[in-house]
């Protein structure tokens, strides 16, 4: 099965019911595998006539209180910033999924992950959050999608699934009935529960009725929502970081990478331990909300410690490195987009690059 | 004695915002009495654009989304595949059905989605200060035609309405008018059509109402009602289109 396969099938036994989509490369094959099954399983599939229309359509399905889901590719997933917004002012439980493709503008269609900003910070216009799950295997792919549509439903929140166009098109075998569902890092697989939504638009027989809305025009009222709002995010902070761990304790250089690239890394892990060299890794399984509990625990032990983040993009989830570290160790920085993708020799040399260049800086310092 | 006439229940018993001589108000009471006497208003669920009219919730007592701006035909697309026994109506101005949605619009009617819509048409984007709709006549003088619409840089009035009809998803389309007491009633028979055939699962409906804006026409009310009558009724006539 593609990744892209596996986020569709992962949907459909997570309960989606609703999907509408619009082509785009690199995730064709999640739109056409709902096309192909969701109806046949009592789904509701809609070929939307533009992304635009199809956030739209997953915002109406969400507003009558079913699961919910939409896909595309970064372009894509730009025009729907706009729905997203919505949703997140509305309080509504969506699950969008991005394989990202390389921009900006129209860009490829080889996989990319630059627009970790535009997932992590809201995206589209106002202060909100999207909750952001990025898984690194064609089997995790599938087992997340529980994890996004509970959150969806536990929040009412838009949650994103973070991939990238070399994930979306891997093949891999999966475990894909019943208990597939397999724990990661930190996190334990979710139980589908199916909790009534009172909120949910029905027709208000025996009931006042719902109004689903964002807008607030008196005076305070939007403020009040929003403060409400921020409470959610503050609470969705505390509970559910996620992040895998590998060798990171007695580490002195630890990789950071997320999604596909956390792969390439993984391998240079690898690689650099049978060598003897005391090396880690952290995959954040959540980039929005970024894992900082361990960034911090393994900065405040004491030891001398170099983060190298690795992306295929020129430097975003570096950021969220940094504040999570506020200072407290040394960050170094691995990247290529556009189609270029981070080779583990090229992350081997970038760790011997800063390693030895912490030496000539000493030598210097010296000679001074 | 008999009861003929009454507040209906689908309408609160509040004030609207709607400026002096604006048809949202009639329109949304016509929708209002139209839902009661079919006795579907724990069935309804409203959808409503982004304009003037975006409020009609603090209005209508029944179930109701906001759309972002030009996008109530996607939502009600959604949700009336979601809740076929539900009775889903979109209720949009100009500028959102025929400008910023006129993809959503045509998409959803050539979809044949089973839906009744109520299209507000008075030539002109009201909540944002008057400035030109599609719909907006030759001539016509808004904030962003000082000079009034020239077909050389702006184009034509669209029919969307017409355009609309050439789809075989559209099953019914007729254009009424809110200038006169007859033609209320003739718009009230046409939005029950609308939700009769909604009923009947016959398909796409859209009553296009033509529609007073005294404030960004710069005319007293009862010249705005002269004025449909007198003018725009000649550039989109009256009667069933479809």
């Amino acid at each position: 099965m593609t990744g892209n396969e596996a986020i569709a099938e992962g949907a459909i036994q997570a309960g989606c019911t609703f999907y509408a989509g619009y082509p785009i490369t690199p995730q064709n094959e999640l739109i056409a595998y709902m096309a192909a099954h969701l109806q046949d399983r009592g789904g509701i599939f809609i070929q939307a006539e533009s992304e635009i229309a199809a956030i739209n359509m997953v915002y109406g399905a969400a507003a009558c209180g079913v699961r919910v889901m939409t896909s595309s590719s970064s372009p894509g997933i730009s025009l729907k910033q706009e729905g997203i917004s919505y949703i997140a002012g509305s309080q509504l439980p969506a699950v969008i999924v991005n394989i990202m493709r390389g921009g900006p503008g129209l860009g490829n269609i080889c996989p990319a992950q630059s627009d970790y900003f535009q997932a992590t910070r809201g995206g589209g216009h106002g202060d909100y959050y999207c909750i952001v799950l990025a898984p690194a295997s064609v089997q995790e792919s599938f087992d997340l999608m529980r994890t996004a549509f509970e959150l969806a439903d536990k929040y009412r929140n838009p949650v994103m699934i973070l991939g990238d166009g070399m994930l979306g098109q891997m093949m891999e075998p999966i475990l894909a009935k019943g208990e597939g569902h397999m724990a990661y890092g930190n996190h334990k697989p979710y139980a589908i529960s199916h909790k009534p939504k009172p909120w949910a638009l029905t027709g208000c027989k025996g009931r006042k009725p719902n109004i689903v809305r964002s807008l607030y025009m008196a005076e305070g009222d939007l403020e009040k929502s929003n403060l409400k709002l921020q409470k959610k995010y503050k609470a969705i902070q505390a509970k559910e970081e996620r992040w895998e761990e590998i060798l990171v304790n007695d580490a002195e250089v630890v990789l950071v990478a997320y999604g596909s690239m956390a792969r390439i890394a993984k391998a240079a892990v690898k690689s650099l331990r049978s060598k003897g060299k005391k090396i880690g890794l952290i995959r954040p399984i959540t980039l929005w909300p970024f894992p900082n509990k361990i960034f911090w625990r393994l900065a405040v032990n004491g030891k001398r410690l170099t983060f190298l983040v690795i992306e295929m993009s020129y430097g975003q989830m570096i950021e969220d490195v940094r504040l999570a570290l506020e200072g407290k160790a040394q960050v170094e920085f691995l990247g290529r987009s556009g189609g270029g993708i981070p080779t583990e020799e090229e992350i081997i040399n970038k760790v011997r690059e800063f390693a030895d260049n912490n030496l000539t800086n000493s030598r210097t310092r010296e000679l001074k | 004695m008999k009861k003929i006439y009454c507040h209906p229940k689908s309408l609160r018993n509040v004030s609207t915002h709607y400026c002096p001589g604006c048809g949202h108000g009639i329109a949304q009471k016509l929708v209002a009495e139209v839902v009661d006497e079919l006795g579907i208003r724990e069935k309804v669920i409203a959808i409503a654009p982004v304009g003037c009219a975006v409020v009609a919730y603090d209005y209508w007592d029944f179930d109701c989304s906001e759309a972002a701006h030009g996008r109530a035909l996607a939502v009600a697309t959604a949700i009336k595949r979601v809740r076929p026994q539900n009775i889903v109506f979109t209720y949009q101005g100009d500028g959102d059905l025929a400008a910023i949605g006129a993809n959503e619009t045509i998409h959803a009617a050539n979809r044949g989605e089973n839906l009744s819509v109520i299209f507000i048409n008075n030539a002109v984007y009201g909540m944002t200060g008057g400035q030109m709709a599609p719909t907006t006549l030759l001539n016509q003088k808004t904030a962003t035609t000082p000079k009034g619409r020239d077909a050389k840089f702006h184009g034509y009035p669209l029919k969307i309405s017409e355009m609309l009809a050439v789809s075989p998803g559209v099953k019914y389309i007729e254009r009424t008018s809110l200038h006169s007491p007859q033609e209320i009633i003739k718009t009230k028979k046409a939005i029950k059509q609308a939700f009769l055939n909604q009923i009947e699962g016959v398909g796409f409906s859209l009553v296009e109402v033509l529609s007073p804006c005294p404030t960004y026409w710069g005319m007293p009310p009862k010249s705005a009602l002269e004025w449909i009558r007198d003018v725009m009724a000649k550039e989109f006539p009256l009667g069933r289109i479809k």
